[in-house]
């Protein structure tokens, strides 16, 4: 009996790699895990799991499961649950998950913690920390009851080995019949971008409302970020002002990042916004405001006006 | 159309005080996404499509403050729960479960979470309770056929995505879904008169204890602060051979 059930986001066409953090704490959980895969025609994305140290990959293959509904996913997992009888439900923390393994939790009656970022194990009982207030607190709560359902801050684990003998895939037969039928999805509305991942980017080039329209907003926040070879990030302010689409927003209610280097132009740093990057390894910040709080969080700063820093900067990156 | 709108008394996150261990004695508000969820109950009303905006929430009589500024921007009448304990998610929506039972109404529409507890769980957990459609992270709503479906954009992490829901229905709230109106002088005197209900946990017929105890809570441990670099040579440098990043 597998001990942790991990969730794997993926996109229809490939994981997405995210969502492989949470098996780091099913690995520091102990005991054994199973991964779960839910959606239709996923052959490719289930044998791109098969060496990382699972027990199986376990398939929900179905037509009706082609899109991620919250009550049909979450019914889903709480069968995979009863039947594998893994006590911790983990995920990575995403809309994805944020959306489904609540209602999960909910069909399962057990509790669950957001956005864990480490454990502590004490006396046989474990005790997880997590960010509070937009992430200027963390508390460590613990949970009773049989099962608990935890997501995980993709920044806070690392990605785990692949390197494991591979593992058998088990199809999960699904009863299309029996699945809830009140949610239909109708469209999605993605760009692609050639730029990497904002939650998985090396550098992350980030904007606030300074940056004026989305034409600027382009061609400074974009270029830098192409000079360096990074993702583009928003602060609220400027998804607000049409400069950047929503899903650029970094901060407490967007996403997380944790870059190597993190730029933020024209971003005051609100700990809204703090919440999003305070685990990035350096922070640059480029203000023509000394007395920004981002100055305080930020490694180095520069004081001075974007329009003229900004191109210079990208100039002498991409001469070096 | 009747809509419940749960919220939440919180500490004001715009107040200094909110980023620290004190952020418990600061002003509260009602919860950001929770007001959002109250201004979008009142256009629906608005636009001739609801007929009752019923707003509920648990705490003790300190949060009648933020009750009466829900009824002060429009909300019919409301329920507080009384019950002061320190809930979880888990609780938090079995106690709005026992509610929902009691006013039956079409749609229900909340926060995607709380600013303070940052959890983003009860309206699914309601929702998967009740065995309800849910739409979260919404950025528009629009009722169809007559009311009996509605049609949700949601703002994901890859962009937007539209889902159609049979109602009732529990919607979960994001930032741009709406900017909520000020409370005005006529409004908060029309509040005086609008019916709080308090109601115990044992009034609505439920029994539930949280499963989460918080054991602690501590600041992160602070970033070293900043240095400033007068020059976009300097900070090249720095990036180059101090940190090692470019």
């Amino acid at each position: 009996m597998a001990e942790s059930l991990v969730l794997i986001e993926h996109d229809r066409q490939q994981v997405k790699r995210s969502s492989l953090h949470a098996i780091t704490l099913a690995q520091q959980l102990g005991g054994e895990y199973e991964l779960l895969v839910i959606g239709h025609v996923v052959n490719k994305i289930s044998s791109s799991l098969v060496s990382l140290g699972a027990t199986s990959v376990i398939v929900a293959d179905d037509p009706a499961l082609a899109e991620p509904l919250a009550d049909r996913y979450a019914t889903v997992i709480a069968e995979a649950v009863r039947k594998s009888g893994a006590k911790n439900i983990l995920g990575t923390s995403s809309t994805f998950s944020k959306d489904i393994l609540p209602r999960a939790a909910a069909l399962l009656d057990a509790p669950m913690v957001t956005d864990v970022v480490a454990i502590e194990q004490m006396d046989g009982s474990i005790s997880y920390r997590r960010p509070i207030n937009a992430g200027s607190m963390f508390a460590k709560v613990k949970v009773e009851g049989e099962r608990r359902v935890l997501t995980v801050r993709a920044a806070a684990f690392e990605t785990p080995a692949a390197n494991a003998a591979p593992c058998p895939i088990v199809r999960f037969d699904v009863d299309a019949e029996s699945l809830p039928n009140g949610m239909r999805f109708i469209s999605r509305e993605e760009r692609k971008s050639d730029r990497p991942d904002l939650t998985e980017a090396r550098v992350v080039v980030s904007g606030g409302r300074p940056l004026k329209d989305k034409e600027t907003f382009e061609r400074l926040v974009g270029g830098l970020a192409d000079a360096l070879g990074g993702a583009i990030g928003a602060t609220r302010a400027a998804v607000d002002a049409g400069m950047a689409p929503n899903d650029y927003q970094i901060g407490q209610t967007g996403k997380v990042v944790a870059p190597e280097l993190y730029i933020a132009l024209g971003i005051s740093g609100a700990i809204q916004h703090l919440a999003g990057i305070k685990d990035s390894r350096i922070i640059v910040a480029i203000n023509k405001d000394p007395d920004a709080p981002i100055c305080q969080t930020a490694t180095y700063f520069l004081v001075g006006d974007l329009y003229q820093i900004v191109p210079q900067l990208i100039e002498s990156i991409r001469r070096a | 159309m009747k809509i419940l709108v749960p919220f939440k008394s919180v500490p004001d996150p715009n107040d200094a005080t909110f980023a620290g261990e004190a952020a418990s004695a600061s002003k509260s508000v009602i919860n950001p996404f929770d007001e959002i969820a109250i201004e979008e109950a009142l256009r629906i009303r608005e636009r001739g499509e609801a007929t009752e905006i019923v707003g509920v929430t648990i705490g003790a009589p300190s949060v009648d403050e933020q009750i009466r500024a829900a009824l002060a921007m429009g909300v019919d009448r409301a329920i507080r729960i009384d019950d002061a304990r320190a809930l979880d998610p888990y609780a938090v929506a079995r106690i709005l479960r026992a509610v929902v039972e009691k006013e039956a109404p079409h749609v229900v529409i909340m926060g995607k979470q709380a600013v303070d507890d940052d959890s983003n769980q009860v309206g699914q957990i309601l929702a998967g309770l009740l065995g309800w459609p849910q739409a979260t992270f919404v950025s528009s709503i629009e009722f169809l056929d007559n009311k009996t479906r509605a049609r949700c954009t949601r703002e994901t992490d890859a962009g937007l995505e539209v889902v159609e829901l049979d109602l009732p229905a529990i919607i979960t709230t994001d930032l741009r879904l709406n900017e909520p109106r000020y409370v005005s002088l006529p409004g908060l005197i029309r509040a005086r008169r609008k019916p709080i209900e308090v109601l115990t946990c044992d009034q609505v017929g439920v029994n539930v204890r949280p499963l989460t105890t918080v054991l602690a809570v501590a600041r992160p441990p602070k970033r070293p602060a900043g240095t400033r670099v007068e020059s976009v040579e300097e900070l090249i440098t720095k990036l180059k051979q101090e940190a090692k990043v470019i």
